[in-house]
């Protein structure tokens, strides 16, 4: 049971050790990092610089609502973002030799990278949960600290599940990686604001169909004390760490049933 | 001139070769576009103008800034920077045609391929589902040069942060800073007219605008007449000032260039 975690350590730790060879660039890339991933902030000061709430909600929850959104999504970068790169993999042939190793095909692609460089978004979305937290008077009780301890390592698992079933994708098309982009970037970009300003259709799509509206909306309005604007059922506020936990096995099994059908390139 | 346009066949034909990741760009570009309109359309839940701009203008601007984003080029280029680096230039500057006006040539044949397979999707399923507004024939007309000379600006600017690959060898820190700043003070993020007014002033002294903001603008027919005419004269000026700089860049930068091994 252990195992994994001990290969895992030494897999990532040797990409960590040769990352920091070259200490300038690193650094550079840090910087840069944290400093493109504050344009999205920016946007939402701009649009509080010219309205005092959007929907219901006032600067410092979206503020809230952003910097969980950018934490979790940072994680999940850092940890798996390089499934990016995965049609590469499929399109030269070299999944195949992940495929006669004792290991499961998934958790080598995982372990086979890992950008620290990555750890420059996640700074910047705890300076802005730094600033949203100094802002909104939380009235904290044993509950609410716990919500906000779950719902990271959560929407950690949302996401990254989300990245999985997007991979798969190259199994059958490989110039076509961009479509992972609307889910996950896309998807990232769609929690960092209130859902409820979302039309009908594309809320139900991205809250129910893609679960992302568990990353963030329902986990804030427990935390935040919010009545919902949409007026759905308080049982959702608690649900995400088992909706993540559905959608982990949904992105396993179709991962497996992918695999079963990859045909290889040849090569 | 027979040359420039072959080249730009070539720029074409490159991003025609793949036309699923034309097809997932176009889904893509589409997701974004309707929940940034959802996101400025709440701006408009309590007023009917901002900065300017009113619901529909609003809108408008949303799905042109993701019909356009491929055009422009708003995200990381680096093709001139890695053929620095891999000491491919020296074989560039030893033809006939200068790299820049080769990477010129090639960017004017990629951007309407751009234009039309990346741009023109998104913004009619934008156009299906939200009321926007359409120029007139003459503001029409205006927005094409627009969005030609942008592609221009861009590519001048592109050149400039490639060319200091000369001195840095890796740009990708350069890179994300010209990235970060284009994108804010394009106008890609968020309209300008919605910036504070000193930071408006900032964007709209700097190349920047000229790469997004206006030809949005110039669609949206917020120039008319001789104001119409100094925007594009404005274009034209940082074009030429890109353009101007990348070329001195590029002369310094071929005195100290050192290809190694060979």
């Amino acid at each position: 049971m252990v195992e994994p975690f001990v290969l895992w350590r030494r897999l990532v730790g040797a990409q960590i050790r040769s990352q920091l060879q070259y200490r300038a660039s690193f650094v550079l890339d840090l910087a840069g990092s944290f400093l493109i991933s504050f344009v999205d902030f920016l946007a939402v000061l701009v649009i509080f610089h010219n309205v005092p709430r959007l929907g219901e909600w006032s600067v410092e929850e979206v503020a809230f609502l952003y910097a969980l959104s950018s934490i979790s999504f940072a994680v999940t970068d850092l940890a798996i973002g390089h499934l990016d790169q995965f049609p590469q993999k499929i399109r030269d042939g070299n999944f195949d030799i992940l495929l006669v190793r004792p290991r499961g095909s998934l958790y080598q692609v995982i372990a086979s990278d890992f950008q620290l460089r990555r750890l420059g978004k996640a700074a910047q979305g705890l300076l802005v949960l730094g600033y949203a937290l100094a802002a909104l008077h939380v009235d904290w009780d044993p509950g609410r600290v716990a919500m906000l301890v779950v719902m990271i390592p959560a929407g950690v698992v949302l996401f990254s599940s989300v990245w999985v079933i997007g991979a798969c994708l190259s199994f059958w098309t490989t110039d076509g990686g961009e479509f992972t982009n609307a889910f996950t970037y896309g998807g990232a970009f769609m929690a960092q604001y209130p859902i409820d300003i979302y039309g009908t259709w594309l809320r139900r799509f991205l809250c129910y169909i893609v679960p992302l509206g568990f990353v963030c909306y329902f986990p804030a309005l427990y935390i935040l004390d919010k009545r919902d604007p949409l007026g759905l059922p308080r049982f959702l506020e608690f649900s995400s760490p088992f909706v993540a936990l559905l959608a982990a096995l949904v992105a396993g099994t179709i991962w497996r049933g992918a695999v079963r059908h990859y045909r290889s390139a040849g090569g | 001139m027979r040359l420039d346009w072959e080249i730009a066949k070539r720029g074409w034909r490159r991003y025609a070769a793949y036309p699923w990741a034309t097809a997932a760009g176009v889904f893509t570009n589409t997701v974004f576009g309707f929940l940034q309109a959802y996101i400025l359309l709440a701006l408009f839940e309590h007023r009917s103008d901002v900065g300017g701009y009113d619901a529909a203008d609003t809108v408008t601007y949303v799905w042109l800034a993701q019909a356009l984003i491929m055009t422009v080029y708003i995200f990381g280029w680096q093709e001139l920077a890695l053929r620095i680096r891999d000491g491919s230039i020296a074989t560039d500057l030893s033809r006939p045609l200068d790299p820049q006006r080769y990477w010129l040539a090639f960017d004017l044949g990629r951007a309407p391929y751009h234009f039309v397979f990346r741009g023109l999707l998104p913004f009619l399923v934008g156009g299906l589902v939200f009321e926007l507004h359409y120029p007139t024939p003459l503001d029409l007309a205006a927005f094409i040069a627009s969005v030609t000379l942008a592609v221009v600006v861009s590519l001048g600017f592109r050149f400039l942060y490639n060319s200091s690959a000369f001195w840095l060898l890796d740009i990708r820190g350069v890179m994300t800073v010209a990235i970060t700043v284009n994108l804010f003070l394009s106008g890609m993020v968020m309209p300008i007219s919605f910036f504070p007014d000193w930071l408006r002033t900032v964007a709209h002294a700097l190349p920047f605008a000229a790469i997004l903001q206006t030809p949005v603008d110039v669609w949206l027919g917020k120039h008319d007449g001789w104001g119409l005419a100094g925007v594009l004269a404005l274009q034209v000026f940082w074009a030429f000032l890109l353009l101007g700089l990348g070329r001195l860049t590029l002369r310094a930068g071929t005195r100290r260039l050192e290809v190694q091994g060979g």
